[in-house]
């Protein structure tokens, strides 16, 4: 144990502290080097317990640093490079200091060793992150804001109950493994935290509601840490639960359905962040090292394509102003480099060779296939086939080829974006194709030894007849002229709370307000008018006999005064001198008298 | 604007290049029944032996798998964009 101990989510901290005094003209070099110094510091960091902090008669864990919390931290921090990177030219210092906050969150809760220190920054991710929403500053966004943090709040205290109930029957803090083949209430309650987070069904519905209404760099923050910071968290707590492995599945087919129904582009990339998490879900419930690896390449690879999907979107939304299907078409002539990274993200999502997808996904459908699990592998590949239609295909296809929606000023404002968003999704491609061509890179960062190799002939042929069997049908499909946009929204399980709060407000306004306008009538009927009589008749006695009598009496002190005014001059010694010569005549009255009596 | 010209190029002879991906297509489906080529030992289920079921899975997945979700958002599912407003 070293004495000092730099944790790396304390330099974005600091860093966005300091951001509103640095400089203007240090502005840009400023915002890189805060996320460079963090991944620097990240990647060199030795393995090992740091940072115990004694407060009351806890211990505090801030710095676990194991195989499973480096591979997240490394890939988050280097997430946090590009992001800041690529919204470097945002005027708003709040907007990055919010985005900073949000990772420095995640970086605490990946390498906090107990449960007490994750929980402190699992709630900063969720209170830093609402404002990656709100800034974009649309009405809409507003109210996703509020939704976003409302379901976070409800799953934070979840967490937190679960904490308190299995340290109370533990006598520990320690965040390890929890006992996933018989889980107490209390365990239950710590995994509905974590797969809140997750967004895996029915709790998702958060995801899809707030990531499409976030500015258009926030966005890309937001796909990467939430959801993935609550893998490594059931990695560590819940490997091997095989209610995760059903849980998984769905999921990874849910948002599939939902992204082919889904005119919003954004939103379908949101779809795909619960399905893509659902392999994770699935290979942590599967629990075995290959699994286990699969869920951490998985995540790795994701944090990446996925950040360059929504950068591709976001620079759509940026340049345009829109992000609907029904509103966009034929860009390519705009937006070629963004439409080429956005389809590197669509091919590695969809793991195609090469790519990074296909080296990280399908470690976890192997693991299916090796625990004889085989429902579960074919659905994954099933799912598979509808990620490769949604990312590589339709949403490529609608936004920068097929028929032209576009308004005339879409039209005219659509262009390239600046440099800094281009470098930032070039080189996220990079990453792609990077890991996809060097294995090495990716699995020897692996919480275990990896034996386990991708580029078979049988893998590749596998792969390659899904995808490109898919992107024929997908291809039949627009021939046969079935593959038009439709402007629409797609009803989810947000419905359930946004009607629930309209039904509060309904009831606020009508029944509520009904019973209180009843009781104030009732109240005025029979309690106001008769008080209002006897208030009357009160006056009257009160005029003619209390006045009287006061009056009278009044007049007797006022008479009184008059002549004690003589006495009273003003002077503090004299009325003190006074008041203590009658205190102690009175003192001196009392005794005798009780002396008389008491004989 | 280098590739903006090269995505015409290709548009321009779009008949070519859905040809030479047909053929692709057909190799494709050609080579997995080459033992020499694909060593299917490692396969998990008999199906998976049967050349080209893979892209028969991918085919008739992706076909399945949007008629279904279309049909599920016309179940309700899909409702007008204003929905939410007051």
């Amino acid at each position: 144990m070293s004495d000092f101990w730099l944790h790396p989510a304390l330099i974005l901290i600091v860093g966005s502290l300091l951001l509103p005094v640095v400089p203007a003209r240090l502005k840009k070099g400023y915002l890189l080097l805060i996320p460079l110094l963090t991944f620097l510091h990240t990647i060199s960091m030795a393995k090992g317990v740091f940072g115990e902090v004694q407060f009351l008669d806890w211990t505090l864990v801030f710095g676990r640093v194991d195989k499973l919390s480096a591979v997240f931290g490394y890939i988050m921090s280097l997430m946090c490079v590009i992001g800041t990177l690529y919204g470097m030219h945002v005027k708003e210092d709040a907007q990055h200091a919010a985005a900073w906050l949000y990772v420095s969150g995640s970086l605490g809760a990946i390498f906090a060793g107990d449960f007490l220190t994750l929980f402190v920054f699992w709630e900063l991710m969720a209170f830093s992150s609402v404002f990656l929403i709100w800034f974009r500053r649309q009405p809409e966004s507003l109210a996703a804001g509020y939704r976003y943090l409302l379901v976070h709040v409800v799953g934070g205290i979840s967490l937190l109950a679960g904490i308190v109930l299995h340290c109370k029957a533990t006598g520990s803090w320690a965040f390890t493994s929890l006992d996933v083949h018989h889980p107490s209430f209390a365990a239950y309650l710590i995994l509905i935290g974590f797969i809140l987070n997750a967004a895996v069904p029915p709790l998702h519905a958060w995801l899809p509601d707030a990531y499409p209404a976030g500015t258009f760099n926030g966005s890309v923050f937001l796909s990467a840490f939430t959801t993935k910071t609550a893998v490594y968290a059931l990695c560590r707590g819940f490997a091997g639960m095989e209610l995760l492995v059903v849980l998984g599945v769905v999921m990874s087919l849910y948002g599939v359905v939902y992204a082919v129904i889904e005119n919003d582009m954004r939103r379908l990339f949101a779809y795909h962040i619960v399905s893509q998490v659902g392999y994770m879900v699935t290979g942590v419930g599967l629990g075995t090292e290959l699994a286990i690896n699969g869920a951490c390449a998985h995540a790795f690879a994701h944090i990446l394509y996925k950040g360059l999907l929504f950068m591709g979107g976001g620079a759509v939304l940026h340049m345009t102003g829109q992000t609907r299907f029904t509103e966009l078409g034929g860009l390519y002539k705009k937006m070629p480099w963004t439409f080429l990274f956005t389809l590197v993200g669509g091919l590695s999502i969809s793991a195609f060779p090469l790519l990074s997808g296909f080296v990280s996904k399908s470690m976890i459908v192997q693991a299916g296939f090796d625990h004889h699990v085989l429902w579960a592998a074919f659905l994954l590949n099933l799912a598979s086939i509808g990620t490769f239609y949604c990312n590589g295909l339709k949403a490529p296809y609608l936004v920068w080829f097929g028929k032209s929606h576009c308004k005339p000023e879409t039209w005219e404002r659509a262009a390239e974006p600046p440099w800094n968003m281009l470098a930032a999704m070039g080189f996220t491609s990079f990453m792609c194709v990077f890991i996809g061509c060097y294995t090495p890179f990716l699995y020897n960062m692996l919480p275990y030894a990896v034996d386990y190799h991708p580029y078979t002939s049988y893998h590749v042929s596998e792969s390659l007849q899904i995808l490109l069997f898919t992107a024929l049908a997908f291809f039949v499909l627009v021939k046969v002229g079935k593959l038009h946009p439709h402007a629409g929204l797609n009803i989810d399980l947000d419905w359930f709370y946004r009607m629930g709060g309209r039904a509060f407000l309904w009831a606020a306004k009508k029944p509520i307000q009904l019973t209180d306008s009843f009781v104030g009538e009732l109240y005025r009927l029979a309690g106001l008018i008769p008080l209002m009589f006897s208030a009357r008749a009160s006056g009257r006695f009160d005029n003619r006999v209390i006045d009287g009598a006061v009056d009278g009496l009044a007049e007797t002190v006022r008479g009184i005064g008059s002549r004690l005014r003589f006495v009273q001059r003003g002077q503090m010694q004299e009325n003190l001198a006074f008041a203590f010569a009658v205190t102690a005549v009175l003192i001196v009255i009392f005794i005798f008298a009780y002396n008389t009596f008491a004989q | 604007m280098k590739l903006a010209r090269l995505i015409e190029f290709l548009r321009d002879h779009l008949k070519v290049v859905v040809r030479v991906c047909l053929v692709a297509l057909a190799l494709l489906v050609l080579l997995d029944a080459l033992p020499a080529v694909v060593d299917k030992e490692h396969a998990h289920t008999w199906v998976e032996h049967v050349p080209g079921f893979w892209a028969l899975f991918g085919f008739v997945g992706c076909v399945l798998l949007f008629v279904l979700s279309k049909t599920f958002g016309h179940f309700g599912v899909t409702t007008r964009e204003d929905y939410y407003d007051e």
